[in-house]
């Protein structure tokens, strides 16, 4: 009798401390992981989650956050994940995210309508000063959530000394469907192929999309079109001349490697080919250029991050005005020659563009790019596209399309259900 | 201490023994409330989740959460789409994950435990340590350095071109191992019997791929890194077997092997069951490899379809179902093979091994 109450009181107790552990407390106090800000006391201090691409990066950040506190006199702690989306995960359930955070464009929508997002963006003083693309990229249900911090966009890389080996000049610069196949036959010979891509949706479906095509139109799904289907041909006929070949084929991680090793004469890639290129090839010259235009005309896609910030957050204002500090376009610039992003207002686009003329390209490129599809649970349709591109070189582009339209449309009608 | 408590239960009045139940339970109640904390409530929660539609966001037990029953579980099991053919995948790779690795480890840690054990062999504190080693060291850095050994043009493939053979490009080739053989002997395609049907999402043919070429690296791996551990299990009871019973099976003539196989393999058998069952629980939880190689459909696990479906997408009560599936899968699997592994009563028992013990008792009788 007495035992059986003792062992009910034991247990009462050890739930209710657990589930108090549990229970929302209202109070997001910094972020997880040692981060210990103390956002409870009202903004006077900001814990904000980074990604950094290197030391240039985590660099820049702490010594703008210094020039923050300096002129505002909020502490700002700076963490750099080590896997920015599973810290975030944890950060979100255990009720206590970092008060701003990188967030990138393929999670963008699924955080914003699960609801974890504050739609501050629209209220930030320098607002309209972003390029509308990214405007769009970040807005869900027409509400501008996350200020974008910077972009990319994909451009076509070639290797100066592959191309002049192989006789060809700046008139030569492909700007069609056409060109490129031509100079990507003639810079095949050997070790080297003319043209190279991850074989990923983040690649192919640019040449979709240049075809004419897109993959969701409202709120139906278009995969499976003769546009999209032309592009997939057109990557096939470059496969079957042997000019396109993937990384892994070429003994090389990613596209970038194929390049710098001299195995692809050309790649798509975005302006992180630059670091990567100083980095680990630096005897690599090359230049970028803006992607040829399809049938469809011109297309790329741009990839951006931006500043999330987590719903109902104690330290929105003061987070408001670290992001209006960082998106200026002297911190914009500053940061671009820090580690190499194009600003994502349309100044310092401009600024940096002149400033940096190799990249110019990139920017060019924002006039007509797309963002790829990432509503809330596209990302699985989207993987297993890409397990079934590593069929592209035989597989019917209708087959391809059939089953990423069946996916994706499954997927949209839960995002929206 | 003691004193003072024995004085004091009388107070209480009640029998000699009235307060000990009390006091016991007051000295397990550190565990159970530790056990409590970091086990059955995160189960019990882990399996609410499993049952609603939690996003990760705030408490699983905040209002907002909705119970949904088993729609969860019938997502990855019973409905047509990709969660359910991710979950099939998962489940066909770790399956010949599972039957390559567990037999395999096995054989080889006992194996290696025998010749360890060998008095004869020379230098035997070198090889114990040179075999545990790559179980002590970490797993991720052991698939690392596969990665280069296994690039397209690393080690291996450059020894295989030695020997005059071509080998693939391991990590990144996603063809089935038993999808080539077939191919050799003229099955490219698949059957239309194999073709239509099938389970959990993906047809018999796949589920008869076998494990990809890129998983085969990740059997080879594991096989390596955990034989050593399971060795020093093995070598830990060969020890306990005295040398008396080698004696008399000398004495009665059986040669090595059958003294093998007829007296230290049955000697063995508690600690065959527990390599076999740590070895089954660990292969079915594999999950450190593919997060280092960064999953892809060719290696993908349950656990890490788990958490890519968890932290990635978000519907953490889909990761939750995965998980417990997963669980109940163990259970079943360790209770088939302890049913398999029990101890039998001699009649049961073939008769080469009857001849066997009568064998041995007469020999020790004479």
């Amino acid at each position: 009798m007495k035992a059986s109450q003792w062992t009910a009181l034991g247990l009462t107790g050890a739930l209710a401390v657990t589930l108090a552990a549990c229970a929302p407390n209202g109070e997001g106090n910094g972020g997880d992981g040692g981060t210990g800000g103390n956002g409870a006391s009202g903004g006077d201090s900001l814990s904000i989650l980074i990604a950094s691409s290197g030391p240039a990066e985590a660099g820049y950040y702490q010594e703008a956050a210094a020039r923050f506190t300096e002129q505002t006199g909020t502490e700002v702690e700076i963490v750099v994940a080590n896997d920015l989306i599973q810290q975030l995960g944890q950060g979100f359930a255990g009720n206590n995210p970092p008060d701003l955070f990188y967030l990138p464009w393929d999670q963008f929508e699924t955080y914003a309508s699960q609801g974890f997002l504050e739609p501050y963006a629209g209220e930030l003083a320098n607002a309209g000063d972003f390029l509308p693309a990214l405007v769009e990229q970040f807005s869900y249900q027409d509400e501008f959530y996350c200020a974008p911090k910077d972009f990319s966009t994909l451009g076509l890389q070639i290797n100066t000394e592959a191309w002049e080996a192989a006789g060809l000049t700046d008139a030569d610069v492909p700007t069609t469907w056409d060109d490129l196949a031509t100079v990507a036959a003639s810079l095949t010979d050997g070790d080297q192929v003319g043209l190279s891509m991850g074989r990923e949706y983040a690649r192919v479906g640019v040449f979709m999309n240049q075809a004419g095509g897109q993959l969701v139109d409202g709120d139906t799904v278009t995969a499976d079109t003769a546009d999209n289907a032309a592009g997939l041909e057109y990557l096939q006929g470059l496969i079957a001349d042997g000019s396109l070949v993937f990384p892994p084929d070429l003994e090389a991680g990613w596209g970038g490697e194929a390049f710098g090793l001299g195995r692809a004469a050309m790649v798509v890639e975005g302006p992180w080919i630059n670091g990567a290129m100083a980095n680990d090839f630096p005897d690599r010259e090359f230049i970028s250029v803006e992607l040829p235009a399809g049938p469809g005309g011109p297309s790329t896609y741009s990839f951006a991050t931006c500043w999330g910030m987590p719903i109902d957050s104690d330290t929105r204002d003061s987070a408001m005005e670290f992001v209006e500090f960082v998106t200026t376009p002297e911190e914009q610039l500053l940061a671009a020659e820090a580690f190499g992003v194009i600003p994502s207002t349309s100044a310092g686009a401009d600024s940096y563009a002149s400033q940096f003329p190799e990249n110019a390209a990139f920017v060019a490129g924002v006039d007509y790019a797309v963002s790829p599809v990432a509503f809330a649970g596209a990302a699985a349709a989207v993987s297993e596209f890409n397990t079934e591109l590593e069929n592209i070189a035989n597989a019917s582009p209708s087959a391809l399309l059939a089953s990423l339209q069946t996916n994706l449309q499954s997927a949209l009608d839960s995002a929206r259900g | 201490m003691s004193t003072t408590r024995a004085s004091a239960r009388p107070r209480r009045g009640g029998g000699i023994r009235r307060g000990e139940a009390r006091a016991g339970y007051l000295f397990i109640a550190p565990a159970v409330i530790i056990a409590a904390v970091f086990l059955l409530i995160p189960i019990a929660l882990a399996f609410w989740v499993s049952l609603s539609d939690w996003n990760g966001f705030q408490s699983p037990l905040n209002p907002r959460v909705n119970f949904v029953g088993a729609d969860n579980y019938a997502a990855i099991t019973t409905e047509d789409g990709l969660a359910q053919r991710n979950f099939g995948r998962a489940v066909r790779n770790n399956l010949y994950y599972v039957l390559l690795v567990v037999p395999l480890q096995t054989a080889l840690s006992l194996f290696l435990a025998v010749q360890v054990n060998r008095a004869v062999l020379k230098g035997r504190g070198f090889f114990r340590t040179a075999f545990y080693f790559p179980s002590v060291t970490s797993s991720v850095a052991i698939v690392i350095v596969f990665q280069f050994l296994f690039l397209g043009t690393g080690a291996v493939n450059q020894v295989l071109r030695a020997f005059g053979a071509q080998g693939p490009n391991w990590l990144n080739d996603s063809r089935g191992v038993l999808h080539i053989v077939y191919g050799a002997f003229g099955a490219d395609t698949a059957p239309s019997a194999l073709a239509d049907g099938g389970a959990l999402g993906i047809s018999w043919w796949e589920w008869l791929a076998g494990p990809s070429v890129a998983m085969t690296v990740l059997i080879i791996l594991a096989i390596f890194t955990t034989s050593g551990t399971f060795m020093l299990l093995f070598l830990a009871a060969l020890q306990n077997i005295g040398s008396e019973i080698d004696e008399a099976a000398l004495m009665d003539g059986a040669k090595p092997l059958r003294k093998f196989f007829s007296i230290t393999l049955p000697m063995l058998r508690p600690t065959l069951f527990t390599v076999l069952t740590l070895g089954l629980i660990g292969s079915w939880q594999v999950f450190d490899q593919i997060y280092v190689l960064g999953g892809g459909a060719s290696i993908l696990t349950p656990a890490y379809l788990s958490y890519e479906t968890s932290f990635n997408e978000f519907r953490w009560g889909q990761g939750a179902a995965i998980a417990f599936i997963l669980f109940v899968f163990i259970i079943v699997l360790t209770l088939l093979q302890r049913w398999i592994l029990r101890e039998r009563s001699p009649k049961k028992r073939g008769f080469a091994q009857r001849a066997a013990a009568r064998n041995l008792s007469e020999g020790g009788i004479r």
